[in-house]
């Protein structure tokens, strides 16, 4: 059976001043039902575009092509008002930043239950007793009052789990997650991963978390695909993908992250950001898009456009050189100072 | 990996390419310049370009529009037409110099304002403040009254509702010139405070000030316009827009008397709006920082 | 990672309301006194025009025959407090306006106190129902004009607005009046009744209430027919400005975030647009309103001349073309009182719309 949904060679193009160019370029990936899965990349990567190509809320003339069904149906040529049915219905959002995506004039109440009742047809009473329970789940104390209580009144971490109950309460199948946690301190990040680890187990929901710290991944994504200026760099099960990354780019990610568990380890103690910084939209170099900032590169790397291939069991890789030792090992590239 | 990363890649939607295009290639502002060249050209050329004079008494009155007379004749037989070309030789120098004035004085008082704080701040503030307590024709109104009336009183008073928009505009500026880092490094190089002021300020203000200048034109026209409309601005038998209209609705069955100069009015009003409007535009902050990017 | 969830930390907080009640009577307070002293700035500036006028109130009053008897003129001035120096003078002048004497009409020979009476509620109910007239059809236009942003209703919708704002509000009212009263004849031309009708019994002094309150439908219906023309011409400024403010404060909501997740909420973009847009641009909306208000009274002045409406703005007329001192002042007073009072009210209604401000 197809997952709930499958994106095959997704292309974005946006308009710029300069004609259209690729935010998102030949990605691919599944997410089944009650799977997390995680699209990791640097900003400007193409990993929001790829949500916002899903919901069907693309800028004015930006251009898709490739494919993205869900539960059969192909979103990229679906009708305005089928692609409105679905959206929130099907396919929720909660969004990078609480304190922004949630309406700061509109009580709580309204803004959980107005696409609930327009979605499900549910009298203002039931909507009402639905986003009590809703805010309960996701731990809102005092969810009665807080219906009528406005976003302003909430913490960041509060605001998340409200904008997490506004993303459920029409019981969609699949929650786009944009960087659900960037905005929350650590302790609020734990206990927002492991809402969505439970309502993924409890109601079977898919979630698509898109983010760029694999710190997030790992706690909660099965899989996880990581993205480079608009396309897919490696992609595979979590633990393979963070524990023995293939693609130069995935380990710069994994250095750049603090370790403080692994400070004996002299081999990951250091914090080593990736130099340079990701190309913008329409300037994207030849070949490897990656290879400027790469230690690695071989010159086919500026001329080669690297397609993802499987090097293991639902393990992808667009890295032809594959450099990386396989044991998971920071590796020192010649001329590095040691 | 950094952790404040800047906000996924800019979209770039066609507004703002349409922005980026010069604001003279904006057909609205196109059409204003047209209008407002033609009448300044029509005012130089008012002797000459009207048919007759606008003070000679000398054809029947009242009548109709015709050959002889395009745009009628008033109630004491004097062609409408000419009256109307001249009435932009009282209308637009006016407006410039009250804008002018205005200007002037609003930013004198807003940078001096913005610049000393203090007493100095608060004392000005509170005179805006009380100006813009009336609404702009009854001050004006009362102060027109009060000097009597004549067209220079009028003036004087449209400046004196004028003023305080551009002095808040000014001080807000200053405000914010006077924190920023290029000023403050001036002056600890040594700078002068009024040199800093003149020096490094100035060029910042300048183009807000300009739009608000810009638009303001259209608001000086028709406030005068409205003053000279009431006879508390131009006496007759001087040929001006609004005192003309208000011999329009004396004789309101002869349309040709006030329909011609209010034109005139209406025109000069909606040209300086529409270059106005262009401007602030491409000058506003967030379509400029749109263009920048 | 099943018995952490028991673990997650129940966040503790409250709505919180009470304190910040205390910020919003804090706020108003300040407005209030802000409100007072612009109040008394007005009288110091009506005080001063007085002043200023040429030529000397004794021989204005008592004519020149008068004026050549010495102990006629001291007399006067004694009567009258000029002998005084000036604080004095402005200190009795202030005490006068607040015992509601603001002299006597020169024209009228009535209490400029009486005049004022009688006109406020006429050029009140004129300005109500432009403005009412005025933020219907602006706002709605407005919220055209941005939902197809840059599209061709917008690029028609600004010239619409630019006209309305550059306007010459006199000539419109003679042009309208031309047309649509002597031309067609299809609405009246001046007052605020038929000929044959007489005015309604007095509670607010607004026909159309006082109408509607006694239930005489006829007279209400005249009384209306009088009211379109001249406000139809007082709004065609203010609905320019309206116009062209809501579409810029819709245009910068449509851009946060909430509204994209709004529609990604799947909600039908009508609701989108009325409920997550243009509910809180109306909260800067309704400050502009205030502004418009100021406007509309600056336009009574020239319409009311031409439709012959009895209310301030042409008794400020008539006052202004008389010299007629205390009345010009005693408008001026009453119009910057309103004006202030009408702004202050804005402010209250921002604090009690806006959930940031009243709750935050």
């Amino acid at each position: 059976m197809e997952p709930l949904l499958r994106v095959e060679d997704l292309r974005v193009e946006l308009p710029t001043r300069r004609g259209l160019r690729p935010a998102v370029d030949g990605l691919s990936f599944d997410v089944a039902e009650g799977e997390i899965v995680g699209i990791a990349g640097e900003s400007g990567s193409g990993k929001t575009m790829t949500a916002m190509t899903l919901l069907g809320l693309l800028p004015h003339g930006a251009r898709t092509s490739g494919s993205a069904r869900f539960d059969g149906r192909e979103l990229l040529t679906l009708g305005r008002r089928q692609l409105r049915d679905l959206r929130g219905r099907q396919i929720a959002m909660v969004s990078q930043d609480p304190s922004t995506a949630l309406h700061p004039i509109l009580p709580v109440g309204t803004q959980v239950t107005e696409h609930m009742r327009h979605h499900l047809g549910l009298s203002k009473s039931a909507a009402r007793a639905e986003a009590v329970e809703l805010l309960a789940t996701v731990r809102i104390p005092d969810p009665e009052r807080a219906l009528g209580a406005y976003p302003g009144q909430f913490s960041g971490g509060m605001r998340q789990r409200i904008a997490i109950a506004v993303a459920l309460a029409a019981r969609p199948r699949l929650l786009l997650a944009d960087e659900p946690t960037t905005a929350l301190d650590v302790t609020v990040q734990a206990g927002i991963l492991r809402l969505l680890d439970r309502l993924r187990r409890e109601r079977g929901l898919a979630v698509l978390v898109i983010t760029h710290d694999l710190g997030v991944m790992s706690a909660v994504a099965d899989r996880v695909a990581v993205m480079y200026a608009g396309r897919l760099a490696e992609s595979g099960p979590r633990a393979q993908v963070l524990a023995t990354p293939r693609h130069p780019y995935t380990r710069g990610l994994l250095d750049a992250l603090p370790h403080p568990e692994a400070a004996d380890d002299p081999a990951r103690v250091a914090l080593r950001p990736i130099p340079g910084s990701p190309p913008s939209l329409g300037d994207v170099p030849a070949g490897c898009p990656f290879h400027p900032r790469c230690a690695f590169a071989v010159p086919a790397c500026a001329t080669d456009r690297p397609e993802p291939v499987p090097v293991a069991a639902g393990h992808l890789l667009a890295c032809p050189p594959d450099p990386l030792p396989r044991d998971g090992a920071a590796p020192v590239p010649e001329g590095a100072p040691a | 990996m950094s952790a404040g990363s800047v906000q996924a890649a800019t979209v770039t939607t066609p507004d703002v390419a349409r922005a980026a295009r010069a604001p003279w290639r904006s057909p609205l502002a196109l059409v204003g310049l047209t209008i407002i060249v033609g009448w300044l050209v029509l005012a130089v050329l008012a002797p000459w370009a009207a048919p007759s004079d606008p003070l000679a008494q000398d054809a029947a009155i009242l009548q109709a529009p015709s050959g002889a007379h395009w745009f009628g004749t008033d109630e004491l037989g004097r062609d409408v037409l000419s009256r109307v070309v001249h009435g932009a030789r009282i209308s637009l120098p006016l407006a410039f110099v009250l804008v002018a004035a205005s200007t002037l004085i609003g930013s004198v008082v807003g940078a001096v304002a913005g610049f000393f704080g203090r007493w100095v701040d608060s004392v000005a503030m509170r005179l805006a403040d009380l100006v813009f307590a009336f609404p702009g024709i009854i001050l004006a109104l009362a102060i027109a009254a009060a000097l009597g009336p004549q067209l220079r009183n009028a003036v004087i008073a449209v400046v004196i509702v004028s003023w305080p928009g551009y002095a808040r505009l000014v001080r807000s500026l200053v405000l914010a010139a006077r924190t920023s880092q290029y000023v403050v490094s001036s002056r600890l190089l040594g700078a002068s405070g009024l040199r800093t002021l003149f020096v490094d300020v100035r060029p910042n203000i300048a183009g807000p000030v300009l739009v608000m200048s810009a638009l303001d034109i259209g608001n000086a026209v028709l406030l005068l316009s409205g003053l000279s409309f009431l006879g508390l601005g131009a006496q007759p038998p001087t040929p001006e827009w609004g005192a003309m209209v208000a011999a329009g609705s004396q004789n309101f069955d002869r349309w040709w008397v006030g329909l011609f100069p209010g034109l005139a009015i209406l025109t000069v009003v909606l040209a300086f709006n529409f270059v106005g409007d262009t401007l602030r535009d491409v000058l506003d902050p967030r379509t400029a920082r749109a263009l920048r990017e | 990672m099943s018995s952490a969830d028991s673990a997650l930390p129940v966040p503790v907080g409250r709505p919180r309301t009470r304190a910040s009640r205390r910020d919003l009577w804090r706020f108003l307070a300040k407005r209030l006194v802000a409100g007072a002293f612009l109040c008394v700035g007005i009288t110091l500036v009506s005080f001063v025009l007085t002043q200023l006028v040429p030529g000397d109130p004794a021989a204005a009053n008592l004519g020149n025959r008068a004026v050549e008897d010495p102990a006629a003129v001291a007399a006067f001035r004694a009567q009258y407090g000029l002998d005084k120096p000036l604080p004095v003078q402005y200190a009795v002048y202030l005490g006068k306006l607040v015992r509601g004497d603001l002299g006597e009409s020169q024209q009228s020979h009535r209490t400029v106190k009486a005049d004022l009476a009688e006109y406020i509620p006429a050029t009140f109910e004129l300005a109500l129902f432009a403005i009412v007239l005025s933020l219907l059809v602006g706002v709605t236009l407005g919220v055209v004009a941005a939902v197809f942003r840059d599209r061709w209703p917008d690029q028609v919708l600004r010239v619409v607005s630019l006209a309305g704002v550059s306007m010459p509000t006199f000539w419109i009212a003679l042009l309208a009046f031309f047309v649509f009263f002597y031309k067609l004849g299809w609405l009246p031309g001046g007052g605020r009744l038929g000929p044959a009708l007489t005015p309604p019994p007095r509670t607010t002094g607004m026909f159309t209430v006082d109408a509607a309150l006694a239930g005489q439908w006829g007279v209400l219906g005249s009384a209306l027919e009088h009211l379109v023309l001249p406000g139809l011409v007082l709004a065609t400024y203010t609905v320019g400005m309206l116009l062209r403010f809501t579409r810029a404060s819709m245009l910068e909501i449509l851009g946060n975030d909430y509204v994209r997740a709004a529609r990604a909420k799947g909600l039908p973009e009508r609701v989108v647009v009325v409920r997550h847009v243009l509910r809180p641009a109306l909260i800067s909306i309704i400050t502009v309103a205030g502004l418009a208000f100021g406007s509309l009274l600056s336009g009574t002045v020239l319409v009311e001349t031409i439709y012959s409406w009895p209310g301030l703005g042409q008794y400020a007329y008539t006052s202004a073309k008389n010299l007629d001192l205390p009345a010009i002042m005693g408008v001026s007073v009453v119009v910057a009182a309103v004006y202030i009072a009408i702004n202050l009210l804005v402010d209250l209604l921002y604090g009690v719309i806006d959930p940031r401000i009243r709750l935050s």
